[in-house]
């Protein structure tokens, strides 16, 4: 009987929801004098930043990727607070048993070129598709491969957590270093080169080099959390 | 070409719609908690797709800036779903991390997964 | 013409992985199956000319959420339905 219902009431929702949205077309400019051409001519021409995506979420709209890294955060601190009270100790692991050779030998053949190219996807992050998080999250699933082929591989949980503060008080101090010099917080302070340069864009490549650190830092701590959990 | 708008905006609304529906039927109707989890993964998912294809322009490119495409700006697509998204997909992750390690507290104390049972079970 | 095949069979597969997902009691099928949901929705990303968005949703969708969800089923049980226990082929060692 409840599922009769549910079936009839999310049917009448999605009669309406599909009507709307054939309303509004697929394919066809929406506004005609929105905020996008605003951003698209002053990403080309006051910035120098070719990738757009980029300068929006570090320039245009940096304080709510600051909002976004501060809920990253609470999620790992929660994380670790909820499942706290049955750990292995470093050397056994929720494991069963332990991968072939091939598995073995090709993990450690692949591990060193998945963390420079996650790297390099957050250091060019204002030149070409990438960015902060895609590299950090490239590199989280660099360890993660290496944590379930080996037994005894170990990462220091100190020092992630170091990484990542550190890598967030460096993001809020450029920040404050913006709002004590010039009048807003975030503003761009370094002189911005030519398009298509390593060293352009002004503060945009620092940010995004420190949110690669955090992002990697911390869901390479999600994921050793979660893997350390006893039965 | 008439034709071509007509198929693609049905199917991409279509589906984006039919995506969250059904991550919405595995939340409400489903009875291991493992399941609605997954249903509010799905649910994300389809959010994401519609947001991505409000912003799509007929034959347009990535809005990207290189040596040879510096006066495309008319038929570039809007960048601005795009940042969003980026964030809202980072945070859907979150958000299902933290709720699985709920789910396995729930099940160290109730030894059980099923919501019609941990009702019964007052204290 | 060929990138309306082409987006058709991937929305296609998407829903039918996706009714897979919630259907299925088995939940490790069910987690893989979101798995490759969240593969193909990426590729669809990339054809509607987002890039970044596309590298994101692969990374974190493809890997991160299906090992969440494999350790927490292992910790848990791993049926729906919890007395149902069919005859499910482990390896011990």
């Amino acid at each position: 009987m409840k599922k009769v219902i549910v079936l009839i009431s999310l049917g009448i929702l999605g009669f309406y929801l599909i009507d709307i949205f054939l309303g509004i077309g697929f394919g066809v400019p929406h506004f005609t004098n929105g905020v996008k051409d605003l951003y698209l001519s002053n990403s080309k021409d006051t910035l120098k930043v070719s990738n757009v995506v980029t300068a929006i979420v570090v320039n245009f709209r940096g304080f709510d990727t600051l909002g976004e890294v501060t809920v990253l955060f609470l999620a790992s601190t929660a994380l670790g607070g909820i499942l706290y009270k049955k750990r292995h100790h470093v050397g056994e692991r929720s494991v069963l048993f332990p991968a072939s050779q091939v598995v073995m030998s090709g993990a450690k053949l692949l591990f060193p070129s998945i963390v420079l190219l996650g790297a390099y996807v957050f250091i060019h992050g204002h030149l070409s598709p990438g960015g902060g998080f895609q590299g950090g999250t490239i590199i989280a699933t660099g360890f993660l491969l290496m944590l379930l082929t080996y037994r005894n591989y170990s990462v220091s949980h100190n020092r992630l957590v170091y990484f990542e503060s550190l890598a967030g008080i460096l993001f809020v101090s450029i920040g404050l270093v913006g709002y004590f010099s010039k009048g807003s917080f975030l503003e761009n302070v370094l002189p911005v080169g030519n398009m298509n340069e390593l060293f352009s864009g002004g503060v945009i490549g620092i940010i995004y080099i420190a949110v690669g650190f955090k992002v990697a830092a911390e869901l390479t701590g999600i994921i050793y959390t979660v893997l350390h959990e006893k039965d | 070409m008439e034709k071509y708008l007509n198929i693609l905006n049905i199917a991409i609304y279509g589906s984006a719609v039919l995506l969250m529906l059904i991550g919405l039927y595995g939340a409400l109707t489903k009875k291991s908690l493992i399941k609605i989890v997954l249903g509010l993964s799905i649910l994300d998912s389809g959010v994401h797709l519609l947001m991505i294809a409000i912003g799509y322009l007929k034959d347009g490119t990535a809005p990207i800036f290189s040596p040879g495409n510096e006066d495309k700006m008319n038929i570039m697509v809007d960048p601005i779903p795009q940042a969003l998204v980026l964030t809202a997909i980072v945070i859907g992750f979150g958000v299902t991390a933290v709720a699985l390690s709920l789910v396995i507290r729930l099940y160290r104390h109730h030894n059980t997964l099923r919501i019609d049972e941990i009702k019964k079970l007052k204290w | 013409m060929i990138y309306i095949i082409l987006t058709l069979t991937l929305l296609l597969l998407m829903i039918a992985s996706a009714v897979y997902a919630i259907w299925q009691k088995d939940l490790l099928y069910a987690v893989i199956a979101s798995g490759i949901l969240s593969l193909f929705l990426s590729i669809v990303f990339l054809i509607l000319q987002a890039p970044d968005v596309a590298l994101t949703e692969a990374a974190i969708g493809v890997a991160l959420t299906t090992i969440i969800f494999i350790i927490a089923i292992r910790n848990t049980v791993r049926f729906e339905d919890e007395h149902d226990k069919k005859n499910v082929k482990t390896t011990t060692k």
